[in-house]
């Protein structure tokens, strides 16, 4: 057979081909915002709504840093709504025992690791797909988050931990030239911030780092990533603690929020989180996915239901509306790799 | 230039086997094979299908160690025990079907797995300079290191490979058939990087069953036939021609049942059709009452051919009459219909549903016609619809009701061509249909067409067996890289023009 050389449509260096593939959600959102500014009242396009916008994306944001690594490497996590329940509960019991505020927030994404842990074994040592064993782990960390708070919300002192998805922040602590001259726009949630850097370390751990190569790598092509001495199982195994560490942190955040620990909060979270990452570009065959698609994802979530809510829409159109955007761009993206093999 | 050739003499062959043997089962893979490759030489291994050619080339790589028999790389012992182990000793395999990570760029692929770095984080400059090295010295242009593998040719993901196998200072490259994928100046751009890397003191080793291209590139060879080494020679000594008899070289043994037939009219007719890669240009008349045979070895496109034909995949361009009538863009409901009925060459997933018993296989294309009037279908009435092929067919099954699984390979055949049947096919097109069948079994299903040819049916039978083919068909076209040849009537065939025309020799 002497195929005709197809003209290779997607040429070109690998920065080049990351910023084609942003461009799609970058729009998806641009179009958004533009929608809701022509159609929601004033209050919209505020610089204090889009903090507020930014706060309500930092819980599924900071769960779709760790979801991008798993999708990315062809796998799925069900599991991250149970997992951030599973993290509150253990935060705000730490908290009621009388550890301190940072104790208690690392034990709570221990927790989520845990969750994490137990995901990556059974994926990598029975050799489970993962769609099945997360499902497993949906139900099973839930139960075990409503077992150790005994069925109920678990209050506990929050002390600074509730600062974190402030829009208003205490400043006090900070030093008193950055207080006086910080300009308003800056003073953000802490949240969001832990959420960005979060992001950034994580863009250069996907980008930079062995880790991150070999994750594409198995998500790529795993019969060639073994072939190549790319130790596959063990590279899993940390991808799943890392995305439940990831989930841990933002059910210390949402404990922070409620300021209580809830074994009933972020039930089909982790629905929002794959969208998040599927909106932002990534494929469910593995091999792509990027941290900054994930963000924008999630914050074009975050604005739909913000504009939704503001304009007075039901929730029901909102529901519809996320349903339609998550299929649109899974087509999108469709049209996009067959153009690239075929 | 004197001296250079006595070194060469004194030193230890860069590849040596001897003697080697891998059984399957009870299957003899190979039964000794003997082959001695120099360095910086392209080495061709010729051999029909199933002559044994993969199975010594997973032995060269590490994944199956030989039952006996022995190899040494320049004089040294080598028995690998894992495709690892080869790989350090200096041995890299370029197969058929690529193996890269297409998101990954053309550095990361070549360093996969062996990447340096300090505290996690890739330090790849020394890596990416070997590389770019490597890609001037196999005047690459068309990409370099930072380019996505996912935007790149067959072509170019070959010289990726390449590139690898130079990164990882391989002294013994496998090229397994090379060029079945290239288009033309992809294969004359390989051969060029061939010739470099043999002139830098590389061993290839040349896959491949066409011959005017070992005529090209290779310097010496050696033939397999049935897991044996049968010959072996200097390439610019040895004619196609004597390569192709080494390569057949075996007598028709088996017994072909052949009824006297009566062709009639042409029922199916096929101009200029052409897949997506393949087949590039095939056209065929299929008459009633006959078996056309379409021969060509694993690759050539006769697959691709039934499958666009059927509307399986895309028909790039071509065009079909059936009785007379044009025929567009069919898909196989409507080729059902019209009673034109498709074998595939994959038993076990598109022939038969395993699990299903043979009364629900041999029903399964005509389950609209034998639902009663409520539209429901009863086991009675399959059972009652299959049961005659049971006998007709000889089956070797105590009742229709027995799952197709436990069946054997012949006799699952046997359920497939029924259920064609049943549907009422008059144009059979059957792909490799005795495939994984033993000798007995073949030669029912041979009686079996042969009966149904003689009832008037016209089958159209792709197969890379060549006995079978001049033993039981009328006519026979021959393919080679997607092009079908002109049907010419069997005795104007032998063997060695048949595989000639395959391999591309001149017959």
């Amino acid at each position: 057979m002497e195929a005709e050389d197809p003209t290779p449509p997607g040429r070109g260096t690998a920065a080049a081909r990351q910023v084609a593939d942003i461009l799609g959600p970058f729009l998806g959102l641009i179009v958004v915002v533009a929608l809701f500014g022509a159609v929601a009242p004033e209050g919209f396009l505020s610089v204090f709504n889009a903090k507020t916008i930014a706060t309500q994306t930092v819980i599924v944001g900071l769960a779709a840093i760790g979801a991008t690594f798993i999708i990315r490497s062809g796998g799925i996590d069900l599991s991250v709504g149970s997992a951030i329940a599973l993290a509150s509960v253990v935060t705000a019991l730490a908290m009621k025992a009388g550890l301190g505020e940072l104790p208690s927030a690392l034990l709570g994404v221990v927790a989520g690791a845990a969750v994490g842990a137990v995901n990556g074994g059974l994926v990598t040592l029975l050799k489970l797909p993962p769609f099945i064993v997360t499902l497993g782990t949906l139900g099973a960390a839930r139960g075990a988050a409503k077992w150790l708070a005994d069925e109920q919300k678990v209050d506990a002192p929050s002390g600074w931990l509730k600062q974190f998805m402030s829009k208003n922040p205490d400043l006090s602590g900070l030093p008193g030239v950055i207080r006086e001259n910080v300009p308003d726009w800056l003073v953000l949630a802490p949240g969001v911030w832990l959420m960005g850097l979060s992001a950034v370390a994580a863009a250069f751990l996907l980008r930079r780092t062995v880790f991150g190569t070999w994750t594409t790598a198995i998500g790529s092509n795993e019969p060639t990533a073994r072939l190549c001495g790319v130790p596959v199982e063990r590279t899993k195994f940390a991808i799943y603690v890392f995305a439940g560490a990831m989930a841990g942190l933002a059910g210390v955040l949402q404990f922070g929020r409620l300021t209580v620990g809830d074994p009933t909060t972020a039930m089909g979270k982790e629905l929002d989180v794959i969208a998040a990452v599927v909106i932002g570009g990534a494929s469910l065959s593995g091999g792509t996915g990027t941290i900054l698609g994930a963000m924008i994802g999630a914050f074009l979530m975050a604005t739909l239901a913000n504009g939704c809510n503001l304009s007075g829409v039901p929730n029901f159109v909102q529901e519809i509306l996320v349903g339609a955007i998550i299929v649109g761009a899974v087509t999108l993206d469709g049209f996009r790799s067959r153009r690239r093999t075929s | 230039m004197e001296t250079g050739a006595v070194l060469r003499r004194q030193r230890p062959p860069r590849l040596l086997i001897k003697g080697v043997t891998k059984r399957f089962g009870g299957v003899h893979a190979l039964r000794g094979v003997d082959l001695e490759a120099d360095v910086g030489e392209v080495h061709a291994l010729l051999g029909e299908n199933g002559a044994g050619k993969s199975t010594l080339m997973k032995v060269v790589a590490g994944a199956q160690p030989p039952d006996s028999g022995a190899l040494w790389i320049d004089g040294a012992p080598f028995a690998p025990s894992s495709p690892r182990e080869a790989r350090e000793r200096g041995v890299a395999m370029i197969y058929q079907e690529l193996n890269l990570c297409p998101h990954l760029s053309v550095l990361e692929n070549v360093t996969l797995g062996r990447e340096t770095s300090r505290l996690g984080v890739k330090r790849l400059d020394a890596a990416r300079e070997r590389l770019s090295q490597v890609l001037t010295d196999l005047e690459v242009t068309s990409f370099s290191a930072d380019t996505l593998v996912s935007g790149l040719g067959p072509g170019d993901r070959q010289l990726v490979e390449i590139a690898r196998a130079l990164c990882l200072d391989a002294t013994i490259i496998v090229f397994d058939e090379p060029t079945s994928s290239l288009s033309a100046p992809d294969v004359e751009r390989l051969f060029r990087v061939t010739r470099r890397l043999v002139d830098g003191g590389v061993t290839v080793l040349w896959i491949s069953h066409f011959l005017d291209e070992v005529k090209a590139i290779g310097n010496r060879f050696t033939v397999l036939r049935d897991g044996e080494t049968v010959g072996r020679g200097e390439v610019s000594d040895t004619s196609t021609d004597e390569m192709v008899t080494t390569m057949a070289g075996r007598s028709v043994s088996e017994a072909y049942p052949r009824s006297p037939r009566a062709p009639g009219a042409a029922v199916l007719s096929v101009q200029g059709l052409a897949g997506a890669s393949a087949p590039r240009d095939a056209s065929f008349e299929l008459r009633a009452g006959e078996i056309l045979g379409v021969f060509g070895l694993v690759g050539a496109g006769r697959t691709e051919m039934l499958r666009s034909l059927y509307g399986l995949d895309p028909m790039v361009s071509g065009e079909v009459e059936l009785r007379g009538a044009t025929i567009e863009r069919p898909r196989p409901p409507r080729w059902v219909e019209l009673g034109v009925g498709l074998l595939s060459e994959d038993r076990a997933r598109e022939g038969v549903a395993l699990e299903l018993s043979i009364a629900d296989n041999v029903t399964l294309s005509s389950v609209r016609r034998l639902a009663n009037r409520v539209g429901a279908l009863t086991r009675m009435a399959r059972e009652a619809a299959a049961e005659p092929w049971r006998e007709r067919l000889s089956l070797r099954a105590s009742s229709t009701r027995q799952p197709v699984r436990d069946l054997s390979g012949g006799n699952q055949q046997k359920v497939a061509i029924a259920r064609l049947m049943e549907c009422g096919a008059e144009v059979l097109l059957l792909d490799e249909p005795t495939r994984g069948i033993d000798v007995g079994a073949r030669v029912e299903v041979y009686r079996l067409l042969d009966r149904l040819a003689v009832e008037g049916k016209a089958i159209l039978m792709v197969s890379s067996h060549l006995p079978e083919l001049l033993g039981t068909c009328d006519r026979i076209a021959v393919m080679h890289r997607g092009v079908l040849g002109a049907a010419r009537p069997r005795e104007e065939w032998t063997e060695d023009a048949a595989l000639a025309a395959a391999t591309g020799g001149t017959a």
